[in-house]
């Protein structure tokens, strides 16, 4: 027995050490610098509780924590609505089996190409002169341009819900091909409407997927800076955006601190959906 | 559903998920229409006559940023990346095959390694090599930041695969009188190697297009991704749109050869 795990370990040893070197002991480093102490020009290795109490002790950081938390609520709700009705479709509506695999792969291909190139796509869409506001000014809906269809929240969860509604499809999608189809069958049988057998068929069975789903949105919405940046032009905050800006200003230990504030509230929130919903069956 | 009976509902869902895929794919389309601006024109429609001028402007000297340079980097980037993922994933999927001491422990930290926010992974590796006394390169600290995000989705792949994976093939192979490396290399590699395919496809694109993990571990010289979203502060001009096409038709031709190379195989199997 002993030489077949050492095998396996063998064979894991890679994978462990990266993860160690790249993973493990970065965090380490974050939770000790998050101790150090810092002026304007240097940082200096110390154990103090400053950086902490700075954090939580400011009514800044409160609301833009109250700000991520909105962004992810929305985007969350959003994103699990789109992708179940999408995954949906997929699974039970398109009837051959080509197509059907063709058009998953529509759906979640753009997860391979750049993020950054699909934001600034939603320039020309977005912008004073953009699609959308030259349209609705010939339709005569609108007088003047719309100014917060680009650099705005609304801008900012649009491009969350395009960028990440696929992390919701493919998980949701996985659970429904497993779902037996006699069980609809019968629930048809049974006199079930199409509501009745999404919500107490098709929803149940699906809840692992949805799971897996919303811990991606929401881990990834939770630590972004880069979308807010971008599509708001600065005008609204994340806890990522908040981080970043203090590493360009070399405050590395407050960011330090703000990162292991952000880590605890995103594994707590990953901790609550797995509570809520039993998603070991899925891996 | 099947044997629904309203077919006007079918066809709402149906319209639903052309709308999606509309949503998905229609401000690419637009970039895509928009790079060929004529040379007055600007970032938004209408177009103003139609020219190349933009992508000859791309591959010129820039004034601002390093186009060639960012690109030659992240190019020899994805391919360092493509191949340590596929070589530690698919080791690692094999050890996964039981469960050892220590498994659960390690899958936790792989499932970690995707949940833990970027910001967090760049900023930790960062000053892990500031602390050491290393400089940040983009073939050492980036390229490891990238692994923390490419290999759990090879694992998971590899895991797909073997959740699927009949022992009962490699025990016939064993009663046939084959060696254990015979049973990997002429029953398994076989059966994984799709597989195999799908993690380097996942691992080059997933590096070439990196950034969050890449900011703050590439050190003095840029990623593509880097160099574009600098851009994106500087450059008001279609040839940021150019760029856009460029990157995104690369993808899209690497993804569709992939594919292509993938139905082959599996038709000649079949």
């Amino acid at each position: 027995m002993m030489s077949r795990h050492w095998s396996a370990w063998l064979q894991a040893t890679p994978l462990a050490c990266v993860l160690g070197v790249f993973l493990l002991l970065p965090m380490v480093v974050l939770v000790v610098v998050s101790f150090y102490d810092y002026d304007s020009v240097q940082v200096i290795p110390a154990f103090v509780l400053t950086n902490y109490q700075e954090a939580l002790g400011s009514a800044v950081t409160w609301r833009i924590y109250v700000n991520t938390l909105r962004y992810t609520l929305i985007v969350w709700a959003i994103t699990v609505t789109l992708g179940f009705g999408v995954a949906y479709v997929l699974a039970f509506e398109i009837r051959s089996r080509t197509a059907q695999t063709m058009l998953f792969l529509v759906c979640t291909v753009p997860f391979l190409t750049s993020n950054i190139i699909r934001m600034i796509s939603w320039i020309p869409f977005l912008g004073r002169e953009g699609l959308l506001n030259t349209a609705l000014q010939r339709a005569g809906m609108i007088d003047a341009p719309l100014e917060f269809l680009l650099f705005s929240d609304f801008a900012v969860i649009l491009a969350y819900v395009h960028l990440y509604t696929l992390f919701m499809i493919t998980p949701i999608f996985n659970a429904m091909m497993r779902i037996d189809r006699g069980l609809i069958e019968a629930a048809i049988d049974g006199g079930a409407r199409f509501r009745q057998v999404i919500s107490q068929v098709i929803l149940p069975l699906c809840k692992p997927g949805i799971a897996i789903g919303s811990i991606f949105v929401v881990t990834m919405v939770m630590g972004d800076f880069i979308t807010v940046r971008f599509m708001s032009g600065g005008q609204s905050a994340s806890v990522g955006l908040m981080i970043s800006n203090q590493i360009s200003l070399l405050q590395y230990p407050a960011a330090c601190a703000n990162a292991v504030i952000l880590l605890a509230v995103v594994l707590m929130m990953i901790a609550a959906i797995t509570r809520i919903i039993d998603i070991r069956k899925e891996l | 559903m099947r044997g629904s009976r309203l077919p006007l509902r079918r066809w709402a869902l149906l319209a639903f998920l052309g709308l999606f895929i509309l949503f998905l794919y229609g401000p690419t389309i637009t970039i895509l229409v928009l790079s060929f601006q004529g040379p007055d024109g600007g970032l938004t429609f209408p177009m103003n006559g139609v020219s190349m001028v933009w992508f000859e402007r791309l591959f010129e000297k820039q004034a601002v940023g390093d186009f060639a340079g960012s690109l030659t980097r992240s190019f020899s980037l994805a391919i360092l990346v493509t191949l340590a993922t596929v070589l530690i994933a698919v080791t690692a999927g094999f050890a996964f095959r039981r469960r050892f001491p220590g498994s659960d422990l390690l899958f936790t930290l792989t499932v970690a390694s995707l949940v833990i926010p970027s910001i967090l992974v760049s900023l930790g590796i960062g000053l892990l090599f500031n602390q050491a006394g290393l400089d940040p390169t983009w073939y050492g600290s980036a390229f490891g930041a990238q692994l923390t995000w490419t290999l759990p989705f090879g694992l998971l792949i590899m895991f797909a695969v073997f959740n699927r994976f009949n022992p009962a093939w490699e025990e016939a192979a064993n009663d046939l009188g084959a060696s254990p490396w015979q049973r990997v290399r002429h029953v398994v590699l076989p059966i994984v190697t799709p597989s195999v395919i799908g993690i380097a496809l996942f691992g080059f694109t997933l590096s070439y297009d990196e950034f969050a993990r890449t900011l703050l571990t590439a050190g003095s010289d840029n990623t593509l991704p880097l160099e574009i979203f600098g851009m994106t502060t500087n450059v008001t001009t279609p040839v940021l749109y150019a760029l856009g096409t460029v990157t995104t038709l690369f993808s899209f031709l690497l993804i569709g050869l992939t594919l292509l190379v993938l139905r082959v195989m599996v038709g000649r199997r079949a």
